[in-house]
Formats: C-alpha cells, structure tokens, sequence
C-alpha cells in the first residue's frame, strides 16, 4: 500500500504546529505545579524558573494541608464518583441489554425516551430536585448526589452499551438458553465479560464530568462534611486567595490524581472516542 | 425470541432501575421545573400565576435587561467556540491523522489534558496566569516585545467574556480534536488512494475530499458546542463569581439561573423565576437541537463505506 510520500518541510511544519499547541495545552499546568514547590519570594521574582535549592519551599502544602480538610473531601468525592459509576454501569448495562436482545411493544419508544437526556442536560431540572431532596431529607448528604449523577450517566451508557450488546453474537447467547441459563445468567455470565471494553468506556466518559461537577455539590450538599474535592477547593480557594503559597499548592493537589488517573487511563479513553462515540 | 411465555418479567427486571432513576430524578424534576415556573410564591403559599413570571421575565426591565444580557453574552460566548474551538480543534485533528506521523499518541495526549482538568482548576490558574499581580502574562509578551498589549483581560467588562470563552476553548479543544480525529482515521485507504491516483494530494485533499466526509461529524460537534455551552456555568462562576462582574458582563443564563433561584447577598432566591428561566433555557436548548436534527442532520449526506 504505497501512500504518496509526505515531504519533509510538511512534516516539520506539522510537528511545529503541534508542540506549539502542546506547550500552550500543558503550560498553564506546568507553571502552577513548578511554583507551588517554591517560596513566596522566588513566586513572585522568576516565576518561570524551576525550583532550585535556594527557591524550593513546602509552605503552600503545609498550609492547605493543615487549614483544610482536603482528605475528607477527596474521601466524599472518591465515593460519590465511584458508587454512581457502579450504578451507572449496572443499570445501564442491564437496560442496554433488554433494549438490544429482546423485541417488546415500545421498544424503539423506550430507546428514544432514555436517549432524550443526552441532549437535554439534567441541570434545567435543578429548580425541582432540590426540592424533592428537600422533602427526602436528602440535602446535605452524599446519597442525593449519587442519585443525580446516576440519572445523569445513565442515557449515554444505555446508548452505547446497547449499540456494543448488538455486536454479541446471537448463536452463544442461544446456546446458554439451550443449556437451560436462565435470561439473567445469560446477561451476568455471558454479555457482561463479552462488552467490559464498552463498560470501561462508558466509566471512563462518565467519570469525568462527575468528578469536576461543580454546580450539584454547591446547591444539593455544600455541608462541611459533604462537600466534595471540586467544591472544596473552589472554598478553598476563595478563602486564601492572597495566600500563593497556598493558593498554587491546592492546585497542584487537585490537579495531580486526576493528571494521574488520566495518563493510566488514557488509552482507553481516546480508544473509546475512537470508536464508539462516532456514527 | 419466540413469545414463549406470556409475560416476559426478565425485561422489565432489566430496564426497572434505570427507568426508575432516570424517571424519579430526570425526567420527573425536568417537568416539575417547567410546571413551578407558572405558579409564585407569597407568603410560603404557592398560588397558580398562568404566564405571569414570563410577563416579568421578559417585560419587567430591571429582569428582562438581565435576561438579554445574558443571553446575548451566552450567544457569543457560543460563537467564539465555533469559530475557535471547532476550527482549531478539526486543523489538529488533520495534522494529527496525517500518514505515519510520530509521537501522534504523545500529542493527542497532552492537548487533552486541559479536558479532564475541572473548571475550578482551569479558572484558577488562568486567573493566576492572567493576574497583573503575578505577571507570567505580561512577562511572556515581553519576551516577544509586546507588553504594551497587556491588560487585565479578566477585569475589564469590554474583555472579560471573550478572555474566559478563550480559556474554555484552551479547555475543551480536546473534545472536537478527538471526534474528527476519529472520523478522518475511518476514512477507508481506497478513497484517499483513488484521490492520489487522481492527483488530489495534500491540502487540496483535505478540502475536496476529507472535509465533506467528517461534515457529520462536524454537526455533532455544533450540537454538543450548543448544548454545552447555553447550559454552562461552573468557569464563569469560579472565576468571576455569581456576579459575573464586571458589571455583569461575563454573564450567562447559567449564572442568571444560580442567582435567581438562590439568590445573593441581599436579593432573596426566587424558585419560581428561577423554574421560568430554566423554561427558557429548556426552550432555547431543545429548538437548537430540534433545529439541527431536522434542519441540518438530515441535509448531511451520510456515506457508507
């Protein structure tokens, strides 16, 4: 397969492009984790130099790590993150699976009504479920964000889980019913394993936006000991605004496990874009 | 499947849970919310008001001046992403699917980064990069002798909206990087070969050939854009706060909508013109959805390899 040779001035210009686009992606980032191991001074006098020995200072982590409660915070928004992702995946599978393997009156109907909220974003319904917490005597607890979360991830994964179930192949799913499996033993045992790529897929999509949710946490559980890592920071920050130290040195916190989370997964992410998301 | 049975209770066992959350905390607020924008409250007492909130909204000045305000600051806001974000976002994608180029997966995967950081984050440190007080930013334009460009961007009301639609571009350019990035690369090698063998190589290439295949694509992205951006919220909030000062000039119908609904320092929060700008919210999500789906989507030639 013999493709027409790229010139050599078009590739350098194409790399040149994107490490330009490369530096202007990662600098900020950069700037911020090098100067929240600095002290004040050497911030504010070279504020693009490397900490060196003289320049390398703690203080900033100290502060936020003493002032604020940024453990519990992380602990809150691990769980939340984490039990709605299982929800999600759980239901939406489960969903998916009745969606795409059995034929009942209203099916299409079914589809199209879960499809609905993935154009239609959950937060113009912000008025009323606060309200209907307010009643459950949910606020303030971290339950109402998971239900909130699940409601939100649900419609993408039933979309793209159902579309993944249909490439499973009909004959294996005939021959466990033959063997007597019972239809859920069919789903849990043989079209669970079969789409975990798509599940890790939809996890990795769904996570995202729950964990940096800003907006439900501010208005369904703003309590102390509720609050999650996103919130808290945003608290945070606005307290210690003219602390730098501080200030560059809960950022780096926040920005670290999720800059971790993201190079281990990131493979799989792009893999999902790749190929599921597009039609 | 044969109907073997008479009731299949498997299928609703399967769809029951998430149709029950889905319902209970979607669907059902979703409704509840446009139903509460026809009532007022007086006095904790709920009485039915017809379209009396919608009369103030966009008859009352002191509302409906905050309402245009906002909208048409959540229109450009929208307009810078399409003709920044979109643009920059399909130009990288086609560098990046161009034939046996190195360290594309290093690339793709750095310019993503911003994407998964959370706008608390990104407003922060860019107000941090952007501060006079700091000064990385006029220190930089110094670099290249252009100091006297600086200003403090985030400060002033001609600048500040146009700075964070930017920053939310740096964020989220990601997003239609990977999209066409992904439709370019299942493009089949017989098209684009049938096009060398015709001659159409390089830019004429991507223009004749390549753009029409992901225009798709490029819809879906609009729609996504649209969507996300006449329902945003959290950058605007984190770095400019409820107010979205200056002098409300960052303001969007998301940060109406916080203010209205729980109010700030002295106004007191009003449920029910908050449920009526959600309504309106509502109505102008779902006609540009309506419009792309009847409108454009179906004028998008589809092709089928």
């Amino acid at each position: 397969m013999a493709k027409a040779r790229q010139s050599l001035p078009r590739t350098a210009a194409a790399h040149a492009i994107l490490i330009a686009y490369t530096v202007i992606a990662l600098f900020p980032v950069f700037v911020v984790l090098i100067n929240s191991l600095k002290s004040r001074r050497a911030i504010f006098a070279h504020p693009l130099a490397l900490p060196g020995p003289g320049t390398f200072d703690l203080i900033g982590f100290q502060t936020v790590l003493n002032q604020g409660d940024f453990l519990l915070y992380f602990w809150n928004s691990l769980v939340v993150t984490v039990v709605s992702l299982a929800f999600v995946l759980l239901f939406g599978a489960m969903a998916a699976f009745a969606l795409s393997e059995y034929r009942f009156r209203g099916n299409m109907l079914m589809g199209l009504y879960l499809a609905l909220g993935i154009m239609i974003p959950i937060r113009l319904g912000t008025v009323a479920i606060l309200q209907m917490m307010v009643a459950a005597h949910l606020v303030n607890t971290l339950l109402a964000l998971i239900l909130v979360y699940t409601a939100q991830g649900l419609p993408l994964a039933v979309f793209i889980l159902s579309e993944f179930m249909k490439t499973v192949s009909a004959d294996l799913k005939n021959a466990g019913r033959i063997d007597g499996l019972s239809e859920y033993r069919i789903f849990f045992r043989l079209v669970l394993p079969l789409v975990r790529p798509a599940m890790a897929t939809v996890a990795v999509f769904s996570m995202i936006p729950i964990w940096n949710d800003l907006w439900f946490p501010l208005i369904l559980a703003p309590a102390e000991a509720t609050k999650t890592i996103t919130l808290g920071a945003q608290v945070f920050l606005g307290q210690f605004v003219t602390n730098w130290n501080a200030v560059l040195a809960s950022l780096s916190l926040a920005i670290l496990p999720v800059l971790v989370l993201y190079v281990l997964f990131s493979r799989q992410l792009i893999r999902g874009i790749t190929a599921g998301a597009v039609k | 499947m044969a109907d073997r049975k008479a009731v299949r209770w498997h299928i609703g066992i399967f769809l029951a849970p998430a149709l029950i959350v889905y319902t209970a905390v979607m669907i059902v607020p979703l409704f509840a919310t446009l139903d509460l924008s026809l009532y007022t409250t007086v006095d904790q007492v709920r009485h039915f008001a017809g379209l009396a909130n919608f009369r103030r909204l966009f008859g009352d000045p002191i509302w409906s001046e905050q309402f245009w305000n906002a909208l048409g600051n959540n229109t450009w806001f929208f307009v810078i992403h399409m003709l920044v974000q979109n643009p920059i976002g399909v130009g990288l994608a086609a560098l990046l699917s161009s034939p046996r180029l190195r360290f594309a997966a290093v690339y793709r995967t750095a310019i993503f980064v911003p994407t998964v950081l959370s706008f608390v984050i990104v407003g922060f440190v860019w107000k941090l990069i952007l501060s006079p007080l700091w000064g990385i930013a006029p220190g930089l334009l110094d670099m290249v002798g252009l100091k006297s460009l600086f200003a403090p961007w985030l400060g002033k009301p001609g600048t500040a909206l146009t700075t964070l639609a930017l920053i939310s571009v740096w964020q989220f350019v990601g997003i239609p990087m990977m999209l066409i990035y992904a439709a370019l690369l299942s493009i089949p090698d017989e098209v684009l070969e049938a096009a060398e063998m015709d001659g159409v190589t390089g830019a004429a290439q991507f223009w004749k050939i390549k753009l029409p295949l992901i225009l798709p694509s490029i819809g879906i992205i609009s729609i996504l854009t649209f969507v996300g951006n006449f329902n945003a919220f959290d950058l605007i909030y984190v770095a400019q706060g409820a107010l979205a000062g200056p002098d409300h000039s960052t303001d969007i119908l998301g940060t109406f909508l916080y203010r209205t609904f729980f109010g700030f320092q002295l106004q007191l929060g009003d449920p029910n013109m908050g449920a009526a700008i959600a309504t309106a919210m509502f109505a102008i999500i779902l006609a540009g959805v309506c419009l792309y789906l009847f409108g454009i989507q179906t004028r998008l030639r589809r092709y089928q390899f």
